[in-house]
């Protein structure tokens, strides 16, 4: 795939490196003269000078043949025009837009930027695919009715410890999702029987989520501590 | 006539001021308090009827200065993007019916107005009248002025 990402930011940053891992061809196109001189020894020819909101420039990087544009400055403003100019004028088939302020993210929409990202934890989720431990993830963009999922890393004294899955007492509305043990991850079944080093996965509703840590890891359990995520 | 103005620099202010003079109910909105304070300085406190401090892309600030009974809405900030995409906030979602937008960037400007959005490009505008002042040749129309720059030819052109 040829991606252009329009923006050298943090995320720009690191966007184009985990392309670049993946063996995708990319162009990063940043304003910032002095920025593209500090990523120039890394990236090469990959990063160039540029307003990426100016149709010169678009041409220059080839947008009429990319696969999707990012578009991923510090403004809204920048993000949506990049994205409007990439698929009206050079219709380019993907545009993926960052947008900074989550109030701004209809107005994507409204314009036809149907591919947003407004927040950039979320992107950093994505690249790092890490899970958070000891607390609860409220997945609001499964668009389902609340659910949340909880994470508990069962000890040796751990109540669920030693015991089989259908055994273990888990409040009204819980299921045991996956285990991650040692490098792999066993899709649990009743007869499963879960180890201590076990990172269990669960999903619950808000309200029985505390009921299914006690049942995992014991009333009273400290929280282990998070990974960055 | 209800008129929203995005932008109160010195072309925001001025037109704010002409449109105010001649009867017009005119709102502007800044994101800077500023630019009031430099508007009323040069035009007296009444250059417009109401302004409005904040960002001229937020839906609740536009309709604070009124866009859902304005009959126009001109962005004339010094970002063409935000230019642009206020524009297209006040058509697709307020509905205003004339909108312009300044957008200094001759092709985007083109390009838009190809889209359907009135887009006055200053830079072409001003450098086309500047050229038949230099030359001594008879002024031309306005879209003669604002496809100075077009890169298009004449029966190609989106016309204004």
């Amino acid at each position: 795939m040829y991606v252009i990402v329009v923006g050298a930011g943090k995320v720009g940053y690191y966007l184009t490196r985990t392309l670049i891992a993946e063996e995708h061809e990319v162009t990063l196109i940043e304003k910032d003269a002095s920025r593209v001189a500090q990523l120039a020894s890394e990236f090469g020819e990959v990063v160039v000078v540029g307003d990426g909101c100016e149709v010169r420039v678009m041409e220059d990087v080839g947008m009429g043949r990319a696969d999707c544009v990012v578009a991923v400055t510090g403004h809204d403003e920048d993000n949506l025009i990049v994205c409007q100019m990439a698929q009206r004028h050079f219709r380019v088939p993907r545009q993926i837009a960052r947008v900074n302020n989550p109030k701004n993210e209809p107005i994507f929409h409204l314009l036809g930027i149907t591919e947003t990202v407004a927040s950039t934890r979320i992107i950093y989720s994505l690249i790092d695919q890490e899970v958070e431990t000891g607390e609860s993830l409220l997945l609001t963009a499964l668009k389902l009715r609340k659910i949340v999922i909880v994470t508990a890393d069962l000890a040796l004294d751990s109540p669920a410890a030693g015991h089989m899955v259908k055994d273990i007492h888990l409040p009204g509305e819980c299921i045991l999702a996956a285990i991650i043990r040692e490098d792999h991850i066993l899709l649990p079944s009743g007869t499963t029987r879960l180890e201590s080093g076990d990172t269990v996965i669960g999903v619950a509703t808000p309200q029985d989520q505390q009921g299914l840590r006690d049942a995992l890891v014991g009333v009273g359990a400290p929280s282990p501590p998070r990974r960055a995520g | 006539m209800r008129v929203v103005i995005l932008g109160c620099g010195r072309v925001g202010s001025t037109l704010a001021a002409i449109l105010t003079r001649e009867g017009h109910q005119v709102s502007v909105i800044d994101r800077d308090q500023a630019s009031f304070d430099k508007a009323t300085q040069r035009l007296g406190p009444d250059f417009a009827q109401e302004t409005v401090r904040g960002i001229g892309i937020d839906e609740d600030i536009l309709r604070q200065a009124g866009i859902e009974e304005a009959e126009v809405f001109v962005a004339v900030t010094s970002g063409d993007n935000t230019n642009i995409v206020a524009a297209q906030i006040a058509r697709k979602r307020f509905e205003v019916p004339k909108v312009l937008a300044r957008v200094y960037d001759p092709i985007r400007a083109e390009a838009y107005r190809e889209a359907g959005m009135k887009t006055i490009c200053t830079t072409a505008l001003v450098a086309g009248l500047l050229r038949d002042v230099v030359l001594g040749h008879p002024l031309r129309s306005l879209q003669e002025y604002l496809d100075t720059t077009s890169t298009k030819p004449p029966h190609e052109r989106a016309s204004g």
